[in-house]
């Protein structure tokens, strides 16, 4: 009898708590969508239709392509209580590097492609693998090591590109970087198609969604960020695993450099010596990723990108100049974490 | 201090202790680890507050809600883990927070008269320019008492003061204490090694359970009485019968020759199929770093551990685990759990390989199933899988550590410190739990602190000291004044 109603107030608690945690969830995902929803009418509204027409949305969603690959790998590392300063950096060497390499195979088409593409992942890894070596063997801080790698890609990329962009002898490039696909569908809408980089950027983000929540490594990157100890006493190879992340952060800068290169047709030292690298870590954490670790999404940091992305459109729609645009992505970027912070607490107490 | 109490989720630590403290006293306080005087001395300094009973300082009650308000109260703290800044000097880490001076310019002159004031005092000298890391334990000690003087403190609590010195240290040390003494000072010195009581304090007050037991002159209190005060007698009938052990049950466990120094020096031992083994000793005795050497948790320096007769090549954890070696460590949180993980993502991290599809995704199904059956099985209050084991209490907390390691195919546990901070129920289910796992056939080790467990739940008890296995005792012999002056080093 007391078993029984033991049973049976577990189970009714246990109803309670999942529909708890599918309010919560629904209120943060259904809060976000709605939070871009209304931003976006507001913003329609005030730049004169301008912003929902599917043109602008496509320019949109193309131009956060590369910071939202960019971010796509910076969210691996920060999950890991890491944090990879050598992104941007590692755009312009790979897209560098690249240039080179194409311009000085002998065969073009589509194994052309592959060949560079393979080349600049390889790259991408390898600083990657570098970045992790001093941190896995020696414990050193992420912070210092990657800080080091930025300067030493910036540095190479210059020295040899003689700090003029490389350009690409072939054009068989041309399509990656500014083609487009599904024509025929998005006619209608009067549009060319789907850009091809908006493609790599959904591939990838879907791909890596997959690998962060679904598989073993995934879960490790969460255990690691979590409780570094915890994981190594359950016999997760702590070392393999955050290798891992620094080697795929390396990945998708390549895999940016490469669609930048394609993009402009030349592979410059100056592409990602900008704020990529900064813009990248602030949509992971405005998309709901701690600092500190264990906790993430790559979905929150593709709504991240984009929210950003969205920001810099309206701006520009709303002929804002660009010193006060940074004044505003600063104050947003601070709100928005200020907010995620308040909502947890909320919810804590709730 | 009257009537002290004190209580934590699901712990009584403190019932009601009254303790006085005379000028110009060494008062001695003693007792198991867990009897409540970590608890006492934390809320004498303001660390934490107590639920009831009230301080009298010179007879006048005392506010003591912050270790600030200690502080000018006068009363000095020196923790076992001491309190200095690493990188300053002995100058810097005596005025820290009372730096002489005007504005936000620090006098550097009058900060360093009055250090030198405080070691001349104490007939202390050692070097004060260079940073305390570089300096030994027993300098830096020396600087904790040189920095809660220059505060004026009157009341002195050192815990374990003389855990970590040599023997010509603790000479040094105790000449201190007299000279404190001679100031008018009363000091409450905190210690495990009862041979060097006589040498320096006037009573002692002996603790356990949370409640001053007895309080006697150092005169009037022979050895082998404070160890009977400490112990006491206790209900013991909460504990499983344990599995008769079989005459022929083979050696599951070989351990041979194991060394991690400083803290494992030289260890063999052997645990059978269905035995359970206690390792009892003293906190800092060495019994956690045998179990962590044995797990890989710390690489041995040599030494060989075999399972079931094949040797092990240990590079780390994985290997220990491929072993069939569980590790339940002593502190859940820091080294059992990924708090901010789900109950579900806790059971299945060590074997997630078994929950693996074909396309090397996780299963989800296949993990909630698992995870539901060990929430049954080991009654695990919580309201689901998907719950952060952040929100459970310490008792399920440590039922999800055992579900992990049940999940794999462990045929050697490692319990350190298994019932730490849970309630008597969960105790019981915990204990009822190890007594399963050796019916089937298992061997268990368990380090714990608490005699009643060692006795109730053990086997064969080994007792450490120093290192070292120092006893042997089979369950028929095991009484408690046997372990504790074993593990004391008193001579029995």
């Amino acid at each position: 009898m007391e078993q029984a109603q033991i049973h049976a107030d577990l189970t009714t608690q246990a109803k309670e708590d999942k529909a708890k945690q599918a309010r919560a969830y629904w209120m943060r995902v259904g809060g976000a969508i709605a939070l871009l929803i209304v931003i976006a009418l507001l913003v329609n509204v005030a730049a004169k239709g301008a912003f929902l027409e599917p043109g602008n949305i496509i320019r949109v969603l193309r131009q956060i392509t590369y910071g939202c690959i960019l971010a796509v790998g910076e969210t691996f590392v920060i999950i890991t209580a890491g944090i990879d300063l050598s992104v941007g950096s590692l755009i312009s060497l790979s897209g560098v590097v690249m240039a080179m390499f194409a311009n000085s195979m002998h065969f073009g088409g589509f194994p052309l492609i592959l060949a560079t593409l393979i080349v600049g992942l390889a790259l991408g890894a390898g600083a990657g693998y570098i970045n992790a070596l001093p941190v896995v063997k020696l414990n050193l801080p992420p912070f210092i090591t990657t800080l080091a790698m930025m300067l030493m890609a910036e540095g190479l990329s210059f020295k040899l590109s003689h700090g003029r962009p490389v350009p690409l002898e072939s054009g068989d490039f041309q399509n990656t970087g500014i083609g487009f696909f599904l024509g025929p569908l998005f006619s209608t809408l009067h549009l060319p198609g789907l850009p091809i980089p908006i493609i790599w950027m959904i591939v990838i983000v879907v791909a890596s969604s997959v690998l962060l929540m679904r598989t073993r490594f995934g879960r490790y990157v969460f255990a690691l960020g979590g409780n570094e100890e915890a994981a190594r006493l359950a016999g997760v190879n702590v070392a393999t695993v955050k290798t891992m992340v620094y080697v795929i952060s390396g990945m998708c800068a390549a895999v940016a450099g490469f669609l930048l290169m394609s993009l402009f047709s030349s592979g410059s030292p100056q592409t990602g010596t900008g704020d990529e690298m900064l813009e990248a870590i602030a949509a992971v954490v405005v998309g709901g990723t701690s600092l500190m670790g264990g906790r993430g999404t790559i979905v929150g940091t593709f709504f991240g990108a984009l929210l950003i992305g969205m920001l810099y459109n309206v701006m520009n729609l709303l002929s804002i100049e660009s010193y006060t645009q940074k004044i505003v992505l600063g104050a947003v970027i601070l709100l928005a974490v200020v907010i995620d912070e308040l909502r947890k607490r909320y919810l804590r107490r709730a | 201090m009257r009537g002290i109490g004190k209580s934590f989720p699901g712990v009584r630590a403190l019932d009601g202790v009254t303790l006085n403290l005379f000028a110009g006293e060494v008062l001695a306080l003693v007792g198991e680890n867990g009897a409540g005087k970590s608890t006492l001395m934390k809320i004498l300094a303001g660390a934490q507050p107590a639920d009831s009973g009230e301080i009298l300082i010179d007879g006048k009650p005392a506010q003591i809600d912050s270790p600030r308000a200690a502080e000018l109260l006068g009363i000095g703290m020196i923790y076992q883990e001491f309190n200095l800044v690493p990188e300053l000097n002995a100058i810097d880490n005596i005025v820290l927070g009372s730096e002489p001076g005007r504005g936000p310019f620090i006098n550097e002159r009058q900060a360093r008269e009055r250090a030198t004031n405080v070691f001349a005092e104490l007939g202390i000298e050692l070097p004060l320019n260079v940073p305390v890391a570089r300096l030994s334990v027993a300098q830096q000690q020396m600087i904790e008492i040189a920095k809660v003087l220059s505060r004026h403190a009157r009341i002195i609590v050192m815990d374990e003061p003389s855990a970590a010195l040599t023997d010509r240290e603790v000479d040094r040390l105790f000449a201190i204490i007299k000279t404190l003494q001679a100031r008018g000072a009363g000091i409450i010195y905190i210690s495990h090694r009862l041979e060097e009581l006589p040498r320096i304090a006037g009573r002692i007050t002996v603790l356990r359970d949370g409640a001053a037991i007895e309080t006697r002159t150092i005169d009037a209190f022979p050895p082998d009485e404070i160890i009977r005060a400490m112990v006491g007698r206790r209900l013991e009938s909460h504990f499983p019968e344990l599995p008769v052990l079989r005459a022929d049950a083979p050696v599951m466990l070989s351990v041979q020759n194991l060394f991690h120094v400083p803290m494992v020096n030289g260890v063999s031992f052997e645990v059978r199929s269905g035995e359970i083994v206690g390792l009892a000793g003293l906190v800092g005795a060495g019994r956690t770093e045998i179990v962590r050497a044995i797990a890989g948790a710390d690489i041995p320096d040599r030494g060989e551990v075999s399972v079931r007769g094949k040797p092990l090549r240990v590079h780390g954890p994985r290997d220990a685990i491929a072993a069939g070696i569980a590790f339940i460590t002593e502190d859940r949180k820091a080294q059992g759990l990924v708090l901010g993980m789900s109950v579900r993502e806790n059971v299945t991290l060590a074997h997630l390989r078994q929950f693996q599809n074909r396309e090397l995704l996780i299963d989800r199904d296949k993990e909630e199933e698992a995870t539901d059956r060990y929430i049954e099985e080991l009654r695990i209050r919580t309201p689901s899988p998907e719950q952060l084991v952040h929100n459970l209490s310490g008792g399920n907390q440590q039922k999800v550590v055992l579900a992990k390691w049940l999940v794999g195919v462990a045929n050697v546990f490692l319990f350190d410190e298994p019932t730490r901070g849970i309630d008597i129920g969960a105790k019981a289910e915990i204990y009822n739990l190890m007594v399963n796992l050796a019916q089937n056939g298992a061997a268990i080790v368990m380090v714990s602190s608490e005699l009643p467990e060692v006795l109730g739940m053990s086997h064969r008890i080994l007792v450490v000291r120093g290192g070292r296995i120092v006893r042997e005792l089979s369950r028929a012999d095991a009484t408690p004044d046997a372990v504790i002056a074993a593990a004391t080093g008193a001579a029995a």
